[in-house]
C-alpha cells in the first residue's frame, strides 16, 4: 500500500495549496470529486462483487487446467472469453497470472487472459456506453481485444 | 427509488451470493473475502485520485489542456498522456469519468483513446511486479507493443469519432 500513501500525500499537498489560494474553487473541486465518486460507486460495487464471485468459482488450478501447455488454440479461445467478461485492476491481474503460470498454464494464454482482463469488459460495457455512446464503447473493446490477441501472438513467437 | 435502481446489478449479484451461500458455503465465503478485499483496496485508492481530478477540473484552464492533449500537442502530448495514464492506479473503468473530463477540457480523441489504452497497459505501481514475475522481455513487449498499438488506434478513432459526438 506504499503507492496509496504516495497518492494521498500528493492529493493532500495539492488540496492544501488549492485551499490557500481559493476556498471557493477548492470547495467546488471537492464537490465534483464527490459527485464523480457517487456516480461510479454502484457500477464499481457490482463489478467488484462480480469479479469476487467469478474468481471464487474459477479457481487458479481450474483455469490452469483449461489453459495448460498443450491447450493450443482452444485454450487461447477460453482464456480470451474468460478475460473479456470483466475488467479487473492490474494489481489483482498480475499476481493471478503469476499463480496461473506456476500452476502450469501456458504463457501466451496467460498473456491474452491478463491483457483482456485489464482492458475488455462485458460487465462494465453498460457503464462505458453511458459514458461514451455505444459505438465508441464497442469499438474500444474490440480494439483492446485485437491488441490482446496480437500481444499473445508476439509472446508465442518470441518466448515459446 | 432512483438511487436504488442504480444499485440493481449489485443487488442482483448480492442475491446470487446468498443463493450460493445455501449451495456451497466455502465458495460463498471465498467470494465474500475476495470481494471485500477488492472493495477495500478500491475505497482506499479512489479518494485521492478523484480529489486530484476534481482539482484539475477547477484549476487547469481549457487552453492549457489543449496545449498538453489537444490536436496539435505532438510528442509532448504523447508523453503527457502516458504520464497521466500510468501514474494513476485503479481499473480501467475509473478512467472513464476522467477521460470525459479531459474531453470536455479540449483533449483530442486521439489522446483520449491513447489515454485509455495506456491506462489498461502500463501501471507504474505494478510495473515492478510484472517485471519480477514475468521477466524483462515479457514486460517490454507488453508495454512497447501496447503503447504503439493504442497510439495508432487513437489516430484511427480520431478519423471515426468527433469530440462533440462523444460528449
Amino acid at each position: 500500500m506504499a503507492n496509496g500513501i504516495v497518492l494521498y500525500t500528493i492529493a493532500a499537498v495539492y488540496l492544501g495549496i488549492s485551499f490557500i489560494k481559493d476556498k471557493h474553487k477548492t470547495k467546488a473541486a471537492v464537490l465534483s470529486s464527490w459527485k464523480m465518486f457517487r456516480n461510479v460507486l454502484p457500477d464499481l460495487l457490482a463489478i467488484m462483487l462480480f469479479v469476487g464471485l467469478t474468481l471464487s468459482l474459477l479457481t487458479p488450478s481450474l483455469i490452469s487446467s483449461i489453459i495448460g501447455e498443450n491447450s493450443g488454440l482452444p485454450g487461447m479461445v477460453y482464456s480470451t472469453i474468460i478475460g473479456s467478461i470483466a475488467i479487473v485492476p492490474s494489481f489483482i491481474v498480475f499476481p493471478l497470472g503469476h499463480t496461473l503460470v506456476e500452476n502450469g498454464a501456458a504463457l501466451p494464454q496467460v498473456a491474452v487472459l491478463m491483457s483482456t482482463l485489464m482492458s475488455v469488459g462485458l460487465a462494465s460495457l453498460s457503464m462505458e456506453q453511458k459514458t461514451f455512446g455505444h459505438r465508441f464503447a464497442y469499438a474500444r473493446n474490440v480494439s483492446a481485444l485485437v491488441m490482446s490477441l496480437l500481444f499473445a501472438f508476439i509472446i508465442w513467437v518470441v518466448m515459446t | 427509488m432512483k438511487q436504488l435502481k442504480r444499485y440493481r446489478f449489485f443487488l442482483i449479484l448480492l442475491s446470487g451470493l446468498f443463493l450460493m451461500a445455501f449451495i456451497n458455503q466455502a465458495v460463498a465465503a471465498e467470494a465474500v473475502q475476495l470481494t471485500g478485499k477488492n472493495i477495500l483496496d478500491m475505497l482506499i485508492l479512489l479518494p485521492p485520485i478523484f480529489i486530484l481530478v476534481g482539482l484539475l477540473d477547477q484549476w487547469v484552464k481549457k487552453e492549457t489542456l489543449i496545449r498538453y492533449m489537444g490536436e496539435k500537442s505532438g510528442i509532448f502530448g504523447i508523453l503527457f498522456t502516458v504520464l497521466l495514464a500510468t501514474a494513476a492506479a485503479g481499473p480501467l473503468y475509473i478512467a472513464f469519468p476522467i477521460a470525459v473530463l479531459l474531453l470536455k477540457k479540449g483533449a483530442s480523441v486521439r489522446y483520449i483513446v491513447f489515454f485509455l489504452g495506456a491506462w489498461s497497459t502500463v501501471k507504474l505501481p505494478v510495473l515492478v511486479y510484472e517485471f519480477t514475475s514475468f521477466g524483462l522481455e515479457f514486460t517490454l513487449i507488453h508495454i512497447s507493443f501496447g503503447l504503439v498499438f493504442y497510439y495508432v488506434t487513437g489516430i484511427l478513432f480520431e478519423k471515426m469519432y468527433s469530440r462533440q459526438k462523444l460528449l
